[in-house]
């Protein structure tokens, strides 16, 4: 009796799991096979499945009408987000550093000063600094994204690598510095190593919003030779001319397929990146 | 024995110094990219001040122009409060109420969880904001499944009652992130708590109340005032999905302060937007802080 209950409960729940999976995939699932559809399939049509299966799509978007094909889009997205990440992921561990291991005059006060930076809102401090990068010359280039990276403007990642920190023992670090290791070494050489699902959960993150980022790019990026996917994505449907919406949607496939194969290789540190950072103690 | 307790002490002073050399990475970028913006934006919402030409004060203008001249902003105010408030709740619950069934000692939830983490990667991104579009034209898939049904077509992005909303399930449908958030919670709380309140033959609903909120709350106080903040500056979905239409019904604080500081170059202007903003997210959050005695349960 109690087990036919049970039976049927979990019965329940498993119908409303996937009732709801299908409605949180279809969209994505309608995208790829939007893709081998004419704009007639696409628009007034309830059928699933193309007509024909044909890659035309994908290869006219990727040349596009423009002068560039998606190729230069690829490789500027690349150039933008690859040395963000490393510029993050360095700068914050160092930081990090410095917060979980030493005992300064005035630590707890600049502590307290990161974790309330977690709320400072980027519209707010956009115009200025957009000003301020329009004066060093910045603008319309990478440099508006690399060097925030590099000088740690990232206090999420920071506070995840401090609590991650904290975990470790600091007998281990410690010992060797009492045997003569450099601060530096220690980190290096020490904690670096204990600290890699961290670097990764860290850098899966940055990697996906850097990529994304439609808000910043749109403002520091203006020359068509330098947009990154997003920007070249919102232009494709910003034409007086008909749009082919079979290339627009491949091209978006396109752009979206490294984040979910990153996703799926990395899954292990997405679920421990926002497990660690959800301000537990 | 002393010699090396000196030593010792005379290596941490020495070593404390170097923490200070680790954290001033931070500082630097703090005081350059964070905190003078931060101070300038201030005083830009003060003055007139375009890129092109240096601030001048003009004191409250700006404000005053907003508040009683301005027919925009009043607007935006209010669709972004409505934005907020739909897809704050609305995630927040639904990524609850996931998590707590994915919680549920059941085969395979590992991929369940992975599925419905799948929307949040893309979010923000030009991609999935184009994909809605598509879907919700009026010739869209989703139209053609009403008629199926016998359900008159809605004019889901041409109508000034639908658009906002359709912005708001893009973002709704990416509550993965805040569900896997719970879910963490939700494994850490202590099972002896719930094998205590067995054996005292509690119902379901006080062992939520009672066990299960309590200790998940600070998970979701700290989500809550996350997500506000990013709501109210929501920009990609309104720009790219609606272009801010129809009749500005999805004219964002974000897509005016866009408007009004890179199409026009009213920085000055924009700056005042962007601080009544702030203060919007300041009052929420305050509000949030002093109801949090009731309702938050921290553990230490």
């Amino acid at each position: 009796m109690v087990t036919t209950h049970k039976g049927i409960k979990s019965t329940i729940m498993y119908i409303i799991l996937v009732i709801v999976g299908v409605v949180m995939l279809f969209p994505v699932f309608w995208m790829l096979l939007a893709c081998f559809k004419t704009n007639n399939e696409i628009f007034g049509s309830l059928k699933l499945l193309p007509s024909s299966w044909s890659f035309e799509a994908f290869a006219k978007g990727w040349e596009t009408t423009g002068t560039f094909t998606y190729a230069r889009y690829f490789s500027n997205t690349f150039l933008l987000v690859i040395p963000t990440v490393l510029f993050t992921i360095v700068s914050c561990s160092l930081v990090a550093y410095g917060f979980a291991r030493f005992d300064f005059k005035g630590k707890n006060v600049l502590f307290m000063i990161l974790i309330a930076t977690l709320m400072l809102p980027n519209s707010v401090i956009i115009i200025p600094r957009y000003a301020l990068f329009n004066k060093l010359h910045w603008l319309d280039s990478y440099m508006t994204f690399w060097m925030p990276a590099l000088f740690a403007c990232y206090p999420f990642f920071v506070f995840m690598m401090v609590q991650f920190l904290r975990g470790i023992p600091r007998d281990l670090d410690e010992s060797a510095y009492m045997d003569g290791c450099s601060s530096m070494r220690c980190f290096v050489q020490i904690l670096l190593p204990l600290l890699k699902p961290a670097l990764f959960s860290a850098s899966l993150f940055q990697f996906l919003w850097t990529w994304n980022d439609f808000f910043n790019t749109n403002i520091y990026i203006n020359s068509n030779s330098k947009f990154p996917l997003s920007l070249a994505l919102r232009m494709s449907i910003d034409t007086t001319s008909s749009i082919q919406w079979n290339q627009v949607m491949a091209m978006g496939l396109v752009s979206i397929l490294p984040l979910i194969i990153l996703f799926f290789a990395g899954q292990r540190y997405f679920v421990e990146g926002i497990a660690t950072t959800g301000m537990k103690n | 024995m002393a010699s090396t307790k000196a030593l010792k002490k005379g290596g941490w002073h020495k070593r404390n110094r170097t923490g200070l050399y680790y954290v001033s990475i931070w500082l630097i970028g703090f005081a350059l990219f964070q905190l003078y913006p931060f101070l300038t934006s201030l005083y830009y919402s003060f003055t007139d001040y375009s890129i092109f030409n240096s601030p001048k004060f003009i004191g409250f203008s700006n404000y005053v122009r907003l508040f009683t001249i301005d027919p925009d902003f009043m607007n935006s105010m209010k669709v972004t409060l409505q934005y907020t408030f739909i897809t704050v709740p609305g995630k927040v619950i639904l990524a609850l109420l996931i998590a707590l069934l994915l919680n549920k000692k059941l085969k395979g939830v590992n991929y369940v969880r992975t599925i419905y983490y799948i929307p949040s990667l893309l979010s923000g991104s030009v991609a999935v904001s184009i994909l809605w579009k598509v879907l919700f034209m009026d010739d869209g898939f989703i139209n053609s499944l009403l008629s199926a049904i016998h359900i008159p077509a809605v004019p889901w992005l041409g109508s000034t009652h639908t658009a906002l909303l359709t912005i708001c399930l893009l973002e709704i449908w990416q509550f993965g992130s805040s569900m896997v958030l719970f879910l963490s919670a939700l494994k850490q709380v202590p099972v002896s708590l719930y094998e205590a309140a067995l054996i005292d033959g509690a119902k379901k609903g006080t062992v939520f109340f009672k066990i299960t909120f309590p200790m998940i709350s600070s998970v979701a106080f700290f989500n809550i005032i996350m997500q506000l903040i990013q709501a109210l500056q929501n920009f990609t979905s309104a720009f790219v999905v609606t272009n801010g239409g129809p009749s500005k019904a999805t004219y964002v604080l974000g897509m005016k302060l866009y408007t009004d500081a890179f199409r026009n170059f009213n920085m000055g202007y924009a700056c005042a937007t962007s601080w009544i903003m702030f203060a919007m997210m300041l009052v929420m959050t305050l509000v949030l802080f002093a109801t949090s005695k009731k309702w938050v349960y921290y553990d230490n």
